[in-house]
């Protein structure tokens, strides 16, 4: 100070190479992501399977163990399908893997592991949630309020997603949980159909009624997308149109397109930001993939087959899965020779800046 | 075997059982410290300004209100899952360590006399570690039976002249201290594998500072802060030689240890990657991390593993939990592992009862701060006496921790006693025996108000190339009246630990 000697200092920050990530944290933030999305997902299905129910849906609770494929496990447990059972084995039994209380325990696991590097916020919310969660009695999930609950759990996953937003630092860590939670929500919008498949498929004569199209209505609702289809789809509710939103829409953030698009995103940043090369293969399938949803309409895909549409959706992204795990967390590691000691990794080019100071 | 304490310099405490000055009213009125040594309100006399202006502002508290803020601070420490895993209650997997919001303080005399004394003593640990593993010069000349040593659990023949960088074993030390009713500070023992509780004092800082600031307001503290950094520090400087910028890591059994949330708390202030034995591998003799690009080499393992799960190879072959060949490489000095293996013989309970004579061997100096009488029952003479005098006396069975499998003669039962006789008749060289300790104490937060409850001391002792000791460290309380067992896996609970700046 005072000196009046001018310098130009380099923000260390700024010029610091990308940190190491380890493969087990890369893991645990994708699949933290992927099972808050399902809470949040889950919470959906059985918030709107609630609503086709109430207007007449009676196979409605059968269709979420349809959509999970949990039949064999449900009816080991369970003796018949009733709302009060459904809603008890999807939402508090600990023992049931894809149940809430299962989802949560499992996330709150993968947060555990990421405590090192997650932030306070993130840490203390997830902890509180995950606690009210595992904390759900019976009493806690009767039919009549089972509603409200599902608006409550909703809105604390938003509440994490918001959070991871704000505070997550931006370094690979953050690109493998929005990888993760893309991945799932593309998932998830395919099953968010099924459901609809699944309920109206024994009562195929009211296509077009007004049961029917308020059950597309509550479908656009539960996937938070009904203003949005209102405003650009205007008094069309064909489902085909509904459909092809859901699946294809550039600007719902829930939609399949979208999410395949930010995927899409995801692996790109690995591969040129941390030069993490092994992504490219899998660059290729999700590009094939979106390829696939684009060159057909709904009605197409709804003529040779929506279920089946979704099946082969739900594999493939099951094979992106896998694909990302063999590349980032093998079982077996790689050997260190052939890929020690490799060239240090470049600064990003969003960061490196120069900042003059005087002193 | 004899009584080894020494005389000490140190503050004299006024030893009488009343504070000169009980307020007639407000929340210090009810409190009485007994005949034992008070922290807050008989730490010497004249009580220093700061003290009692800290307990008239906690004095004129009403009790709901410190109530209140301690429901705060409980809430907050739950929402933070600041947990603890009691081993005896399998249901609970998290639990907080209970947190008691009146501070213990220590003045800077008291604070200088116990910082020399850990490091005198963690001094003399290391040479005496060197020298067992290399020499043995200790043995040679008789200052302590060879068969304590070499005939020990924690003994480890791997390290045999193994030249630890800088000479550090002992990288991270817990000292317990307790004080006795004339406000002595006694050394109770060493810790130095993997001592636990260091996140509690830093929270402890924080949780204190968020709840009451009008009560700590304009008080000097010394900062706890820094603890991480230098721990960062310390690791990097005893990294093997003519490595740069030597990667640390911190190596933790997993999600499912007592201590994760330290570990996780570690590891965020030293801003290192948190690893577990899955992490690492060995390659020709090298530790390497398996990151996303593939595998990156290691430097300093900082771990809160046991020794026997360090390496299957060398150690515990069923163990699941560390890195196969890691014994290897370290004593190929390609990586530095802290605290250094075998370190356990030297926070044996049975060698603590030598340590004032260790001390002397190798620093030709007065041990500053005491050993509590010890006798040892491996010796005929320790074991008449220890049968003798049962029921005046704490038991304790060597090479354990945790409070586990001790005997506290004067609270137990008959049937108690003639059962513990029977097992150290059995075992005699298991055990030692020590005088009970009348525990200082420290008004905390009772059902019926401020009530005394006893309390020790861990300072935590961060040693690379020097030693530094963090100012304060855990004060544990025992929350049930009377009782003197502090330790957090059996109940105890904690307290924010003020030294007084200047």
């Amino acid at each position: 100070m005072g000196t009046g000697i001018m310098t130009i200092t380099v923000d260390p920050i700024a010029t610091l190479p990308p940190q190491p990530l380890l493969s087990r944290y890369a893991e645990c933030s994708m699949w933290l992501a992927r099972y808050m999305e399902r809470i949040e997902n889950l919470a959906r299905i059985i918030d709107i399977t609630e609503t086709f129910v109430r207007s007449g849906a009676t196979e409605g609770w059968k269709a979420i163990i349809q959509i999970n494929a949990d039949d064999e496990r449900f009816f080991k447990a369970h003796h018949q399908d009733s709302a009060e059972q459904v809603i008890s084995f999807y939402v508090i039994e600990r023992d049931n893997p894809t149940s809430i209380a299962g989802l949560a325990h499992a996330a709150r696991e993968n947060a555990r592991s990421l405590r090192p590097i997650i932030s306070v916020e993130m840490w203390a919310q997830l902890n509180v949630f995950t606690n009210f969660i595992r904390d759900l009695k019976a009493g806690d999930i009767r039919p009549g309020e089972i509603s409200t609950l599902c608006a409550k759990i909703k809105e604390e996953c938003q509440t994490h997603t918001g959070i991871t937003e704000g505070t997550l630092y931006r370094d690979q860590v953050s690109v493998f949980y929005n990888i993760g939670r893309f991945l799932e929500r593309a998932d998830q919008i395919t099953r968010l159909i099924d459901i609809k498949y699944h309920t109206l498929l024994p009562s195929e004569a009211g296509v077009g009624s007004e049961v029917d199209i308020s059950q597309w209505s509550a479908l656009l609702r539960s996937a938070a997308g009904y203003h949005a289809y209102r405003r650009v789809m205007a008094g069309d509710i064909r489902p085909s149109s509904v459909i092809g939103f859901l699946l294809k829409s550039a600007a719902f953030p829930r939609s399949l397109a979208t999410n395949l698009r930010l995927v899409h995103n995801g692996l790109t940043q690995l591969r040129r930001d941390y030069r993490l090369l092994a992504s490219s293969n899998i660059l290729e399938r999700v590009e094939h993939l979106s390829a696939v949803l684009e060159s057909q309409t709904a009605a197409q895909i709804i003529v040779n087959g929506l279920h089946e549409f979704c099946d082969w959706i739900q594999s493939e992204l099951q094979k992106v899965q896998n694909e990302i795990a063999q590349a980032f967390w093998p079982t077996e590691p790689v050997v260190a020779k052939s890929i020690w000691p490799m060239a240090p990794l470049e600064p990003l080019p969003a960061f490196t800046s120069q900042t003059q100071s005087q002193s | 075997m004899g009584n080894y304490t020494h005389k000490q310099t140190g503050p004299s405490p006024t030893a009488s059982g009343f504070s000169a000055d009980t307020p007639s009213e407000g929340l210090f009125s009810a409190y009485r410290n007994g005949h034992f040594f008070c922290e807050l309100t008989n730490a010497g006399a004249p009580l220093d300004p700061r003290i009692d202006l800290l307990r008239q502002r906690l004095n004129a508290l009403p009790l709901d209100d410190l109530r209140a803020r301690a429901a705060q601070a409980e809430q907050e420490l739950y929402n933070l899952g600041i947990t603890f895993t009691v081993y005896s209650d399998r249901d609970a997997i998290d639990r907080i360590l209970p947190f008691d919001l009146v501070p213990r303080i220590l003045t800077q005399p008291e604070w200088r006399h116990v910082e020399a004394g850990v490091k005198q003593r963690v001094k003399a640990l290391n040479m005496f570690l060197w020298d067992i593993y290399h020499d043995q010069n200790v043995l040679k000349d008789g200052i302590i039976p060879r068969e304590l040593v070499v005939g020990n659990a924690n003994f480890c023949n791997a390290m045999m002249g193994l030249d630890v960088p800088g000479g550090t074993y002992i990288h991270i030390d817990g000292t317990d201290l307790v004080r006795d009713e004339t406000g002595r500070f006694l050394v109770l023992e060493d810790n130095g594998r993997t001592p636990s509780g260091v996140s509690y004092v830093i929270e402890n800082r924080h949780t204190t500072l968020r709840v009451m600031p009008d009560i700590a307001s304009g008080i000097d503290l010394m900062p706890v802060d820094e603890y991480g950094m230098r721990l960062q520090d310390a690791l990097s400087q005893v990294a093997p030689e003519g490595v740069d910028n030597p990667q640390v890591v911190l190596l933790s059994p997993g999600i499912y240890n007592s201590a994760y949330f330290e570990h996780v708390f570690l590891a965020r202030e030293m801003g290192v990657p948190l690893v577990e034995g899955r992490d690492l591998v060995t390659e020709n003799d090298r530790v390497y991390m398996r990151t996303t690009a593939g595998l990156r080499p290691v430097h300093s393992i900082y771990r809160r593993l046991n020794d026997d799960f360090l390496d299957p190879e060398a150690f515990d072959s069923s163990s699941m939990l560390g890195v196969p060949g890691l014994v290897r490489a370290y004593r190929k000095g390609n990586v530095t592992i802290a605290n250094a293996i075998g370190t356990g013989v030297a926070d044996d309970k049975a060698v603590y009862a030598y340590m004032p004579r260790i001390i002397q061997y190798y620093l030709s100096e007065e041990p500053i701060l005491s050993n509590v009488e010890t006798h040892i029952c491996a010796e005929p003479e320790g074991l008449a006496y220890t049968l003798a005098n049962l029921d005046k006396l704490v038991v304790k069975p060597v090479g354990e921790s945790g409070g586990y499998g001790l005997l506290i003669g004067p609270h137990a039962t008959k049937e108690e006693l003639s059962d513990f006789s029977r097992k150290l008749k059995d075992d005699p060289a298991n055990y030692i025996s020590q005088p009970v300790v009348q525990l200082s104490v420290c008004p905390t937060l009772c059902e019926t108000g401020l009530e005394n409850r006893h309390v020790d001391l861990r300072p935590f002792a961060v040693t690379g190339k020097d030693t530094w000791v963090l100012p304060g460290g855990l004060s544990r309380v025992a929350l049930k009246r009377g009782s003197l067992v502090v330790n957090s896996s059996q109940g105890g609970g904690s307290k924010d630990t003020w030294v007084l700046a200047s």
